[in-house]
């Protein structure tokens, strides 16, 4: 089975400008981390020459931004410095869990086209940016997930056959279980990033050691609660990490129409919170960024913004989406030599703990998953209207419910 | 028992509920150190401490984002929108996201979110700080909206709120702030949410509302008093959900009533009163019901509220209308 595109077309490599390790350390540390104490004068520029030149200064911001790359599309390490140094059975893990994600995307579409499925954002692509994030996480850290991050959620523990019910439409499908530190998939471009604050500073009233982790795309950086989420996070100094998987096309809206930024991390700036860029497509950075976000975040550190520069090889969702409209083919294949899967591959291939047959087992195991999860979501029971008054309120209902509940529970029986 | 003007039960409340539960957390713009513009959380600061009473930076959706997140990590967020006017910058966190939390969870996550905000007109504010905008609260399943229109009420009902495992919008008519004094008990009690009070009795006509107007609604009541007519002034207290028990005896026991809100006529609280007494006790009406609204135009500015806003000239001429029909 075919589960990634051939990397046969490669031509000349990418061109990615790599941060070295001394420029990545200055940027976490130094540039984006100052405090700003109550009531401090900012620093009066020395001489005439040298007064303040915005224009300049928006250059020298965006220049550091330097995109990260560790692994490159050839699976070759490029940047020793920055290498996580994760254990073999890290690196096959984390693998299984991209090709298993990938394979849920395939079969997503699939039922999606056969009426079997609701709701579903495709995920191909964006294995990098989505499961190596989350490989960095650990089990007590809360995610709020926009509507294209299922497979987090499933990786951070929520049933695969709720994750079809909530495709569906079937409340059961929000109906997480208790453990499983997952909120469900946000429909609102935003309202993510502003919760996950409140879950970061309330981990940081407890005294739990544990990050409120976000998703958003390129478009969500333009909304007004990106900012605040990030503002407030910042504010407090609360362990928050926010993603941007910068997937180029906010449904059909190019990038560049979104902000003049020339990058999405430099946003981070503007609330003082320390920010990246990474290659989206690479398992390795974009591990390596949450993981680096991770460690300061519970150490008190305070929140991060990381960007993954990423693609999705899909539509934006199924419900009619044609990416031909507003996409060439060429800048399809351009992509897909960049391939997540393709390139770890390479790399776990050559140090020798990856071969066809482990592949294989993981599509057989997905495979079965799915069809044992998608048994499961058919069992569901049908809705009822009552089911939907019983879950509006915590305690007793108001009168104007118990009205209708006793209306819909009298119909419901006959 | 203390004399205490309604932000004197106001403050008492939350400290009252900061006392009794550590998950309680107040936060908003300027709650800290500065007590809040109209000094509803003076002190409270200074007596919990930073951690639990709390300056948030300005912006009013972050801050309902916060609660939410807070909620979910078992905290009790009691959270400040300054003015209520300033609502819109976070109606999605209250309607979108605070109220169908519970909804979409399956039943998993509910948000015991209390949600306080000055709102009302008389004040002389500028533009945006004055609309009643209890009706827009009150369309949305999943919350409850709360006015109280007295120091004792507003304690009681303010404790309620905060122990509720819903998400409750509270509403606190800039106008009744500092405008009279009454016993308040200092030990906590609650008024359970939800159910209206008879302020004053009567057996000719019911004049149903809430906030400023019952005030108003009182002012006019005695006035008809003196001309004859006996008037039952109820505060709804909570405008949503109603407390339909209530409105219906004093209904069946009248035969009459009116309907009095600050907010302007449009699709608000008096509308679904008529209703649910059109529905329930048609055939115990000897009039029409009307309403005392404001007139469907923008708040007006602050040297024109007065001209526009109800008080109990228009009460007294509305209820007449009913008593003689």
């Amino acid at each position: 089975m075919v589960i990634v595109h051939s990397l046969q077309c490669l031509t000349a490599p990418i061109q990615l400008r790599i941060l070295t390790s001394v420029e990545f350390v200055s940027i976490n540390t130094t540039m984006f981390h100052n405090t700003v104490d109550k009531g401090e004068v900012p620093k009066m520029a020395a001489k005439k020459d040298k007064q303040f030149d915005p224009v300049k200064t928006l250059q020298e911001i965006e220049d550091k931004f330097e995109m990260v790359q560790i692994l490159n599309e050839e699976g070759e390490i490029v940047n020793k410095d920055m290498d996580p140094n994760m254990s073999d059975e890290d690196l096959v893990e984390l693998m299984t869990r991209m090709v298993y994600t990938r394979i849920l995307d395939q079969r997503s579409i699939s039922l999606n086209r056969q009426g079997r499925l609701g709701f579903y954002a495709p995920t191909a692509g964006q294995e990098a940016s989505q499961i190596a994030s989350h490989f960095a996480l650990e089990k007590e850290d809360f995610i709020l997930p926009g509507y294209r991050d299922v497979p987090q959620m499933i990786w951070h523990g929520l049933p695969l056959s709720m994750a079809f019910l909530w495709s569906r439409g079937h409340y059961k499908g929000g109906a997480i279980p208790e453990g499983v530190n997952v909120f469900p998939p946000q429909i609102i471009i935003g309202a993510q990033y502003i919760q996950a604050a409140g879950i970061a500073l309330g981990f940081q009233k407890r005294g739990t050691k544990a990050v409120a982790m976000t998703y958003t795309g390129d478009g969500g950086t333009s909304q007004g609660d990106f900012y605040e989420g990030i503002n407030f996070a910042g504010a407090y100094r609360s362990p928050a990490i926010f993603v941007i998987q910068n997937n180029q096309y906010a449904i059909s809206t190019p990038r560049d129409v979104q902000t003049a930024g020339k990058t999405l991390a430099q946003k981070g700036v503007s609330a003082g919170i320390p920010s990246i860029l990474v290659d989206g497509m690479d398992p390795l950075a974009v591990y390596a960024a949450t993981k680096d976000a991770r460690e300061r975040a519970v150490n008190g550190e305070g929140p991060t913004l990381i960007e993954t520069f990423c693609y999705r090889y899909g539509p934006h969702t199924m419900a009619g989406d044609d990416p031909t409209r507003y996409r060439t083919s060429e800048t399809d294949s351009e992509w897909e030599k960049r391939d997540p899967l393709l390139r770890f591959r390479k790399y776990l291939e050559a140090k020798g703990i990856w071969n066809e047959e482990q592949e294989e087992k993981v599509i057989e195991r997905a495979t079965e998953d799915i069809r044992e999860a998608i048994k499961e979501a058919d069992a569901a029971p049908k809705q009822k209207v009552s089911d939907f008054i019983n879950i509006m309120y915590k305690g007793e209902l108001p009168y104007n419910l118990k009205e209708q509940l006793e209306i819909y529970t009298d119909k419901e029986s006959k | 028992m203390a004399q205490m003007t309604m932000i004197q039960a106001i403050n008492d409340a939350m400290k009252t509920e900061l006392k009794n539960d550590e998950n309680v957390l107040v936060f908003g713009e300027d709650v800290g150190n500065n007590g809040g513009v109209f000094r509803a959380t003076e002190g409270l600061q200074k007596e919990f401490g930073e951690e639990r009473v709390f300056d948030t930076p300005l912006g009013e959706s972050g801050i309902g984002g916060l609660a939410i997140g807070l909620s979910l990590t078992g905290f009790r967020p009691v959270m400040e929108i300054q003015f209520f006017g300033f609502v819109y910058e976070v109606m999605d966190s209250i309607s979108g996201q605070l109220a169908r939390m519970q909804f979409r969870s399956g039943g998993k996550y509910n948000g015991p979110v209390t949600i306080r905000s000055p709102f009302g007109g008389g004040v002389a504010t500028p533009e945006m700080h004055a609309d009643s905008l209890e009706g827009l609260m009150a369309a949305q399943p999943g919350l409850t909206v709360v006015i109280p229109s007295t120091p004792y009420d507003a304690k009681g009902l303010l404790i309620s709120a905060i122990r509720d495992e819903n998400p409750v919008v509270y509403l606190e008519h800039m106008k009744l702030y500092r405008s009279f004094r009454q016993e308040v008990p200092e030990e906590e009690y609650t008024i359970p949410l939800g159910k209206a009070d008879v302020k004053r009795e009567g057996t000719d006509l019911s004049i149903f509302a809430y906030g400023a107007m019952v005030h108003e609604s009182l002012k006019a009541a005695e006035e008809l008093e003196k001309e004859g007519h006996s008037v039952e002034v109820v505060d709804l207290r909570t405008v949503q959900p109603l407390d339909i028990e209530a409105i219906i005896a004093s209904v069946e026991k009248t035969n009459r009533a009116i309907v009095v809100q600050e907010a302007q006529k449009q699709a608000g609280i008096a509308a679904n009163v008529v209703a649910e007494i059109t529905e329930r006790a048609i055939l115990s009406l000897e009039a029409p019901v009307l309403r005392v609204t404001a007139p469907d135009t923008i708040y007006p500015f602050a040297q024109g509220e007065n001209a526009w806003l109800p008080n109990a000239k228009d009460i007294m001429e509305t209820a007449k209308k009913v008593l003689t029909f």
